[in-house]
């Protein structure tokens, strides 16, 4: 039985929407006439889940699902309503790196105050000053004060303090994004050696494939509840289900052999004309005629299911080919020939008409998604972003 | 009861390098890109005291070389009161940042800044000494009586400070309004002027309600070599102790809400 790490017990948090102070003393007595003094809002309600140690677990949930809060909840930063969160070890939060820096010290300075926030104490930071300063790569820039850092070397300063020891849970939101290819590269070893000491991890991202590689479990967050929890492989299938990713994914795949067919299919077409155009044979009407029925049936298949489309090609390719066989054998019928090519052009230009038709549908059915996606979730979506290069 | 305080004192101990680092912090931006530094706290006071000098010397028409030394008593105490309250307000919002990220003992905040200006207010300390050669004021065995206005004023700020940030984050006027009070607190401290006047027309009661006065009094009298006025340092002590009560109670019982409205 592994032991356990992190005791999330019945937790809910409550806001209170209005926080902000009246602007005038007119507007408070509107907010008391209006009763619009309190506004409450749950952001967690109910939510209960254990971890072991080792455990990596992805929150996912759209933006204002609640994910942030339950991790500040669980780093300590919010104090729950109600229910209770139990700590086994030092957990070291990665949130909003580099915000908690004293602008006018000097990055060693900062080093060192950060550090004591973080827990360490002054000795422990001696000892791993080198580390941190090498890690972070800012060389001679550490005695410079922190005002003159760009935000790159700021959050990376950040990261570096925070993970210079292993801690028992380590919180990440949405951090593997920090700084430039390489130092992302570097963090990303980091936490993945910290995970193999036994590290239990608490990951934010909206990218299903950051959270399918590091994490082992998963859990879904919808206003506040936790709607399912378990293995990642079931939870992910779960979560591009229900946000309809797996649709837009189809969509997107349909598309692109939409073109790749309509590519193949306008090559081999090319083709053919060119060796009809070359070719006197007679013997070849008939065969042309064989070929234009494929087509024919070929197009059919088009306005049917997005799969049709690859199937389409291939049939469009095999008539060509048949075609071109029919031209090799050198039939001597120009009029057959050019009445089978005329047969064979109009299939065609059906079929790529239907491609085409296909292509819009999709498109439609693409930014409807997209929409409905937007409208739930304001940014952040990497299948949706894809969506857009089409 | 006893069990809880012994655990919220190791949590403290476990927490005094943080603690240290927040004070170093608050002075060393204190008196950072200044070229005198650290200086300054002991320049700012004897200039200080020369303009009160020069201006209510006059106006007042109390003189004699050892007035300037009587100013600076009140000043100094008077000044560091104000300094440190003022900083404690401020303590949650400046340090909201941080607060956000981490969960770190939000009393932490208001007591570094209560401390860091504590260490500038003992070093310029030392102007007094030039101030009562000057005013051919000796040194008397009393003047080792001012560690007891010292403690007293030090709980007593803490405890006002930990009232004040605990209101200054719902209510942020109160900073402006903290600031008129200290005014009225100044001029009913007897700083510039002798407190017998006042007394004999008949607002004396103001200088009795004013805890400021009745540490700047005691101070005074250890530099000046008289007797401490027991009423008085009673009078202070309690009122540190009360305040330092209510600001704990006030602070403990709302402090998980600070992160939501910072």
């Amino acid at each position: 039985m592994a032991k356990k790490a992190l005791v999330v017990d019945h937790v809910s948090m409550k806001f209170n929407l209005n926080r902000e102070r009246p602007g005038s003393l007119k507007e408070l007595f509107s907010r008391i006439r209006h009763g619009r003094l309190r506004d409450e809002f749950w952001a967690l309600k109910d939510i209960s889940f254990s971890l072991d140690k080792g455990d990596r677990i992805g929150i996912l949930g759209l933006n204002g699902s609640g994910k942030s809060t339950l991790l500040k909840v669980i780093a300590g930063v919010f104090k729950p309503t109600e229910g209770s969160v139990k700590r086994y070890g030092k957990v070291v939060p990665l949130l909003e790196l580099g915000a908690g820096f004293e602008k006018q010290y000097t990055g060693r300075e900062n080093i060192y105050l950060y550090g004591t926030v973080l827990g360490y104490d002054k000795a422990f930071l001696d000892q791993h000053y080198d580390q941190i300063v090498e890690f972070s790569g800012l060389g001679k820039f550490i005695d410079v004060p922190i005002m003159n850092y760009s935000s790159g070397m700021r959050s990376k300063l950040g990261f570096s303090i925070a993970t210079a020891v292993n801690p028992e849970i380590l919180i990440l939101d949405e951090v593997l994004s920090v700084g430039d290819v390489r130092f992302r590269r570097k963090s990303m070893r980091k936490i993945k050696s910290m995970m193999e000491n036994e590290t239990t991890v608490l990951f934010v991202s909206h990218s299903i494939q950051q959270v399918k590689r590091i994490c082992n479990k998963a859990m879904i967050l919808q206003n506040g509840k936790m709607i399912a929890i378990g293995e990642i492989e079931e939870i992910a299938n779960i979560y591009e289900e229900m946000y309809g990713l797996e649709k837009a994914r189809q969509a997107r795949k349909a598309r692109r052999e939409a073109r790749k067919a309509r590519r193949i299919a306008s090559g081999q077409i090319e083709e053919a004309k060119l060796a009809v155009e070359e070719t006197k044979s007679d013997s070849c009407r008939i065969v042309l005629d064989e070929a234009a029925d494929v087509l024919q049936t070929a197009a059919g298949y088009i306005s049917g299911n997005p799969k049709a489309v690859e199937e389409t090609a291939r049939l469009l390719g095999e008539a060509a080919r048949i075609l071109a066989g029919a031209v090799n054998e050198k039939a001597d019928d120009p009029k057959s020939v050019e009445e089978a090519l005329k047969a064979l052009k109009e299939t065609a230009d059906c079929a790529a008409a239907k491609l085409k038709e296909m292509e819009t549908a999709i498109n439609t059915a693409g930014e409807v998604l997209m929409t409905q996606t937007k409208q739930e979730t304001p940014n952040n979506s990497d299948e949706k972003k894809e969506n857009i290069n089409l | 009861m006893l069990i809880q305080l012994k655990k919220s004192w190791k949590q403290f101990l476990s927490r005094r390098t943080l603690l240290r680092e927040l004070v170093v912090k608050g002075i060393k931006l204190k008196y950072r890109r200044s070229y005198l530094g650290v200086l300054w706290s002991l320049l700012e006071p004897i200039l200080r005291t020369i303009v009160y000098t020069i201006v209510f010397g006059t106006l007042l028409g109390r003189g004699g070389p050892d007035y300037p030394l009587f100013i600076l008593c009140g000043r100094l105490l008077y000044s560091y009161f104000a300094a440190s309250t003022k900083t404690a307000t401020k303590s949650i919002g400046k340090n909201a940042s941080l607060i956000r990220k981490v969960y770190v003992p939000k009393y932490l905040y208001p007591m570094a800044g209560v401390l860091s200006n504590y260490i500038t207010f003992l070093i310029s300390l030392i102007v007094i000494i030039p101030l009562a050669i000057y005013g051919g004021v000796s040194f008397h065995l009393t003047a080792f009586g001012i560690v007891a206005p010292l403690i007293i004023i030090l709980c007593m700020s803490y405890g006002v400070g930990l009232i004040l940030a605990t209101i200054g984050v719902f209510f942020r006027d109160i900073e402006y309004i903290w600031d008129v009070v200290l005014m009225v607190i100044m001029y009913t401290a007897a700083i510039f002027y002798d407190p017998s006047r006042l007394i004999k027309s008949g607002y004396g009661w103001l200088l009795k309600l004013n805890p400021m006065y009745a540490l700047i009094q005691n101070f005074r009298n250890c530099i000046f070599g008289e007797a401490m006025d027991p009423q008085l340092l009673l009078y202070s002590a309690g009122f540190s102790v009360v305040v330092l009560i209510v600001g704990h109670l006030l602070f403990y019982k709302q402090q998980d809400k600070f992160i939501l409205y910072i």
